[in-house]
């Protein structure tokens, strides 16, 4: 994990990079970091757009707004200034924008839809859909205002999970075995451009479990492979270590002082005459000493078990970020803490 | 307080061992978004299933690594194997799904060698065959429907039980197959193959300028290759199938049928519990039979009673009096963050559960480790059938 660092000379661990790609296993919570690595990199004062491609409409709900159209929509302010725009990219407006930007050709779009044109390209052609998404958020990293500067200072994308990650954003080779001349190609080329150079880095979201872990490590296999620029590695819902570590140790093995424990719990105010107070009787003070072992102690098999994997990713030497649980999961003000976070951590 | 101890306190409870035991269901389906744990929920009821007596074959689409070692899933050769280590008369076989390969043999055992030889080859066969969307669901489809029938045919099992793909949304395994097969099968196709043929006659002759608008487009946007690729392709199946279509509209009924039965996976979390409403809705809608919902990694506590709030204050109390009482105060704060948990799981489960009255629901429990063997799976059933 990087160092929390002074704001005024923040050196951040991405600078230069303007697209950040954030897939991880389907659960890990991709959608939530996506939009607060946004909220991060908005910090301070810049303008940042998040988009998604895969039409589940998640930003929408995570920054609490309507479902978003295919045009950029304000979602959210940042601390110290900064805007978040968010974009939901689906690939047959993607596809007719691109018709008609090239050959004047949107009023064919409807016949073409007809047709079933549209949908042969957008779902059924290999690679088609996936350079059209990848290619309209290379669209915005590029995308330049009238005073000749860059309208986003970041772009963000909810990428597809990590098993699919390499191949989408890989669409050179995706399309080189169909498409070895005509614009797609060229398109292909130019996402390559953004994509595989240092103005791009794949971030990966994982838990602290071995599936996810497993993923993230054979999803950087495959992006190093595929010549792509890997970034960091985000901890999701981390666990707080809430028992020392004697107290670990005793938890796993059952044995923590349960007389310490009863006596305690009436100290607190929680346990009177033997039973928990509020309960009628009915909960006695052995159930609730039972219960909070058995938690201690599952709790503890889960700390150990974290800190397995965790060692299994230190061995990917990337970068690593922590975000924790949330009990009570991810509303809008959560995002803004989780969006602290990475920004101290030097994420953004 | 009693009804506190369960996380969906209003539901309908699921009973899977009269599921499993039921020698009239013959095929079971398990369907939900990615990373709700269907692969484990899949074989956990297969070996349940198989150790209760049943004659059982598990298909699953992306086993961990160690779940597939441990269920014999090392030999990829897209074919059911024995599991070992299954107790009682009833036999498990698995099998990892191969989607190229799945494709490739149906090509194989649907034309002469040299022509299935000839539409390997092909470009633009080996992409769809390989990355194309709906081709994992497309075939999962299609190994289902060659292990039922096998599994009538020639006996060897009694029950399939499937995994379905990790898509972003648990309606594509409905979806996608028909897709595919109607695209495959459809106008655009046939249109796309034969141009010169589509001049000659009268309504196409009509239409000609508009196909030659897009197939003008699609030649400058994806080259002519692309074209030429296709028509050989469409050529060479054209003959051949009986229709993508027709193939993937019989699969669709079967899953209609009487003794098949779906059921809905889904963590508690919002976005997993909400794709697994679309899919309970549009099994409804298309008289596919559901058997209830499997809520996995359900948190747990013993004494519910002991809110979180109360919990966490309690331990605050411990914290502020330095007496040493540090052990209490961490293992209340590990009750208050498991309550907060649980309550916000109630409060979506319930939402689910106001929503579709009538679903019957069965529960697993959040485990500290991750399910890597038999034994593991096992415990994963017991919990599955232990319904109140």
């Amino acid at each position: 994990m990087a160092a929390a660092k002074d704001d005024d000379v923040r050196d951040v661990d991405w600078d230069g990079v303007r697209l950040h790609v954030v897939s991880g296993k389907g659960g890990t919570g991709k959608t939530t970091v996506a939009a607060a690595l946004a909220l991060a990199l908005a910090t301070g004062g810049k303008k940042v757009l998040v988009v998604e491609v895969e039409g589940r409409q998640g930003l929408a709900q995570i920054f609490d707004v309507p479902p978003l159209p295919y045009a950029d929509r304000k979602v959210a302010v940042a601390p110290g200034g900064g805007e978040v725009y968010a974009l939901a990219i689906d690939p047959e407006e993607a596809l007719l924008e691109y018709l008609e930007m090239f050959y004047n050709l949107r009023v064919a779009g409807s016949a073409l839809r007809k047709m079933g044109a549209i949908d042969f390209a957008t779902t059924i052609a290999p690679g088609v859909r996936d350079v059209l998404l990848t290619g309209k958020a290379k669209e915005a990293v590029r995308r330049k205002g009238k005073d000749g500067k860059h309208v986003y200072d970041a772009v963000v994308m909810d990428a597809p999970p990590t098993g699919r990650i390499a191949r989408f954003l890989n669409v050179n080779s995706e399309v080189a075995g169909l498409a070895r001349t005509g614009p797609i190609r060229s398109q292909a080329d130019a996402v390559m451009e953004v994509i595989g150079s240092r103005l791009t880095a794949v971030h990966l979201v994982t838990l602290l479990e071995e599936m996810p872990v497993q993923e993230t490590a054979d999803g950087v296999a495959e992006l190093q492979a595929a010549k792509l620029p890997v970034g960091g590695v985000v901890v999701n819902q981390m666990r707080r270590p809430l028992l020392s570590a004697a107290d670990q140790t005793k938890a796993r093995k059952g044995h923590l002082d349960t007389e310490a424990l009863a006596h305690d719990l009436a100290a607190a105010g929680l346990v009177k005459g033997g039973a928990l107070v509020g309960s009628h009787g009915a909960v006695t003070v052995d159930d609730v000493v039972r219960a909070l072992v058995v938690e201690g102690a599952e709790h503890a098999e889960r700390v150990a078990l974290e800190q397995r994997e965790r060692d299994n990713l230190e061995g990917l030497h990337r970068p690593t970020y922590e975000l924790p649980f949330l009990p009570d999961g991810v509303d809008l003000s959560s995002l803004y803490e989780l969006a602290e976070l990475l920004h101290r951590q030097g994420m953004a | 307080m009693s009804f506190a101890r369960e996380v969906v306190p209003r539901a309908l409870s699921l009973d899977i061992d009269a599921l499993l035991d039921d020698r009239g269901v013959r095929v079971v389906v398990c369907c939900g978004s990615g990373g709700v744990g269907k692969t484990t929920t899949a074989a956990a009821l297969a070996l349940r299933a198989a150790e209760r007596g049943r004659r059982v074959v598990v298909l699953t689409i992306d086993p961990a690594r160690r779940l597939a070692q441990s269920l014999g899933l090392t030999e990829l050769d897209n074919e059911p194997r024995p599991v070992a280590g299954v107790d009682g008369t009833g036999s498990l076989d698995a099998m990892m799904l191969d989607m190229k390969r799945t494709f490739d043999e149906f090509v194989e055992a649907n034309a002469d060698a040299e022509r299935a030889a000839t539409i390997i080859a092909n470009p633009f066969y080996q992409s769809l065959s390989s990355s194309f969307a709906g081709t994992q669901e497309y075939m999962a489809m299609e190994k289902l429907g060659q292990l039922r029938n096998r599994s009538e045919a020639e006996d060897l099992w009694d029950l399939v039980v499937v995994d379905t793909p990790p898509s972003r949304s648990a309606l594509d395994f409905l979806d996608a197959p028909r897709r595919l097969g109607s695209f495959l099968d459809g106008r655009f196709l046939r249109i796309l193959a034969a141009p010169a043929k589509a001049g000659g006659r009268g309504l196409a002759r009509m239409m000609s300028a508009g196909f030659g608008m897009f197939t003008g487009v699609l030649n400058r946007l994806l080259g002519a290759q692309v074209l030429t690729d296709i028509q050989i392709f469409v050529a060479s199946v054209d003959t051949l199938f009986g229709g993508f279509r027709q193939r993937a509209d019989e699969t669709y009924q079967m899953l209609q049928a009487p003794d098949t039965r779906f059921v809905v996976i889904a963590a508690p979390e919002r976005d997993a519990l909400r794709e697994a409403s679309y899919f309970v809705d549009r099994l409804e809608a298309d008289s596919m039979p559901l058997a209830g919902l499997v809520l996995n990694r359900v948190q747990q506590t013993t004494v519910p009673e002991l809110a979180s709030s109360a919990a966490a204050a309690a331990a605050e109390r411990l914290e502020q009096d330095a007496s040493g009482h540090s052990t209490t105060a961490a293992l209340l704060r590990i009750h208050a963050d498991r309550a907060a948990t649980l309550d916000r799981q109630r409060r979506l489960a319930d939402r689910f559960t106001s929503v579709h009255k009538t679903i019957e629901v069965a529960t697993v429990p959040a485990m500290a480790s991750d399910v890597v063997d038999l034994d593991g799976l096992r415990a994963v059933g017991t919990a599955l059938a232990d319904h109140v």
